[in-house]
């Protein structure tokens, strides 16, 4: 294993132990939790599992459809995610770039900013972000 | 003591790594993270009961231990043991799950929500140095990128929950709370990067050290520190941005379906999130586990100092988490529009601004 690899080993064992302290709570609260209601009934009734026992029937689709808003967002929030990675290299390199060619490393961000403003401005114009409309 | 040397020393450099890092975060998780999240509720009720003037939980004890002269009856006092009468509380109870239910989703989606939680932690330094090894789990050369990406899976759980509980108030919950989620992921994006202008490394340590020497962050950049805390909010579903279980609303959001340990993942995982970007917050702004006197900015030469060091960064640490304990209980909730607009109309412009004046300030010290 190389050390480019390596560095993600303990990431790999922090990810197994997460996981298994999850499932294994998960586990271990059905077992004790199913245990004790065992002892009580003999069998579940059918009744028992809904939402409210003694109470109105649910009506209607549980998931109602929801506003188109909603996947405007999650796409704008693609396109101004990939921005902010894209910068982040930038960011890593700037002041080293600063001493050899500082008009290069500010303008070519800079003017990457502004053609992005561009389109934010747009979307603010077309109301992409008003939720009352 | 010798054949334990004897033990590492037989080992390869590979299988020292991970024999290393396992002890580590078994030590972080279940020393550390899981006391602290479990002591964190406590605080949140003793200083919620404070706040409005109540007394809060001092009534939980284990049998007998009033007969303990003096220290017994403070510790009921104080709730000490509310926490654990809490888990085990959770564990108890039946595990319900309703029969509308989607159930592969229902049973995955507190996992995946307590799993990120735990997985931020990897890439912060709880401290400098303990003989020869490093504090933290994962040194790895991109950090804060890991941290971001394992923060955007956090939003899974939730959005599962809603789903997965096929009814209307969680499916609401969780609808809501994946747009506020991923809106304030840019804001927070954005907020670091001067941070890392002035840095130049994407790795936290060198964060650190850049800190120790020139100074904490907070100073330099307190607007990227002010979009961040409130990002941190809104990412934690933290009041006054609580929007996916808004209890006045949505009677609890993602939770209403939820039992036992099944909810007791989702809540443990709110507050280990809380807790793992608190240490965020301190490596990046308030310097890490470094203290800017009595020589505490060095990596550790002793056990004594790397011990002060982890010491330092948990009382940093529990400071912020003070901070979110305290806003919860000071400020009502924000309207949901309030919540989008401050995101997309207010942050976004200010930290493309924030970036562009840390840029040309930069330009302008080179140039002299």
């Amino acid at each position: 294993m190389d050390g480019q690899l390596q560095q993600y080993l303990p990431v790999l064992i922090l990810a197994v132990v997460a996981i298994a302290f999850a499932v294994g709570n998960l586990v271990a609260s059905y077992l004790i939790g199913q245990w004790i209601n065992r002892r009580r009934l003999k069998s579940i009734p059918a009744a028992k599992n809904i939402p409210y026992e003694c109470g109105m029937l649910p009506i209607g689709a549980g998931n109602n459809r929801l506003s188109v808003k909603f996947y405007l967002v999650a796409m704008l929030f693609i396109l101004f995610d990939i921005e902010v990675v894209f910068l982040y290299p930038w960011a890593v390199v700037y002041r080293e770039m600063l001493a050899e060619n500082a008009g290069l490393i500010f303008g070519s961000m800079f003017s990457f900013i502004a053609i992005l403003f561009v389109g934010y401005i747009y979307a603010i114009k077309t109301q992409a972000f008003d939720w009352k409309v | 003591m010798d054949w334990i040397n004897n033990l590492i020393a037989g080992l390869s450099a590979g299988q020292q790594l991970a024999l290393f890092s396992l002890l580590k975060i078994l030590a972080a998780i279940f020393l550390v993270l899981l006391p602290i999240v479990a002591y964190t509720v406590l605080v949140e009720r003793k200083v919620s009961a404070f706040i409005q003037d109540r007394v809060g939980p001092n009534r939980t004890a284990p049998p007998f231990i009033k007969y303990l002269p003096v220290i017994g009856p403070l510790l009921q006092r104080l709730g000490i043991f509310q926490p654990l009468a809490d888990g085990l509380k959770l564990f108890l109870k039946e595990d319900f799950s309703p029969s509308h239910v989607r159930t592969i989703y229902f049973w995955l989606a507190p996992v995946l929500a307590m799993v990120p939680a735990l997985l931020t932690i990897a890439v912060i330094p709880f401290g400098s140095k303990l003989g020869a090894e490093k504090m933290v789990i994962a040194d790895l050369n991109v950090g804060i990128l890991y941290t971001f990406g394992i923060v955007s899976l956090s939003v899974y759980g939730i959005v599962l929950a809603g789903y997965a509980a096929n009814s209307k108030y969680p499916f609401l919950g969780g609808i809501r709370s994946s747009a506020q989620m991923i809106s304030y992921e840019i804001a927070m994006g954005l907020s670091v990067i001067p941070v890392f202008m002035m840095v130049g490394d994407l790795n936290l340590g060198a964060v650190i050290d850049y800190q120790a020497k020139h100074g904490w962050f907070i100073l330099y950049a307190p607007v990227s520190f002010a979009m961040f805390l409130v990002a941190a909010f809104a990412e934690t579903n933290r009041l006054p941005f609580d929007m996916p279980e808004s209890e006045s609303e949505l009677v609890a959001g993602y939770n209403t379906e939820y039992s036992s340990m099944k909810f007791g993942l989702f809540f443990m995982g709110e507050y280990a999130a809380m807790v793992a970007v608190s240490g965020m917050m301190v490596t990046l702004f308030f310097g890490g586990w470094t203290l800017p006197f009595w020589g505490l900015d060095q990596p550790a030469t002793s056990l004594l100092l790397s011990a002060a060091h982890i010491g330092v960064f948990l009382g940093k640490t529990l400071g912020l988490l003070l901070l979110f304990i305290w806003v919860r209980w000071m400020l009502p909730r924000f309207r949901y529009d309030q919540l989008m607009d401050l995101g997309w109309k207010r942050f976004i412009p200010l930290g493309l601004a924030n970036i562009v004046v840390t840029a040309l300030v930069l330009l302008l010290l080179n140039r002299n």
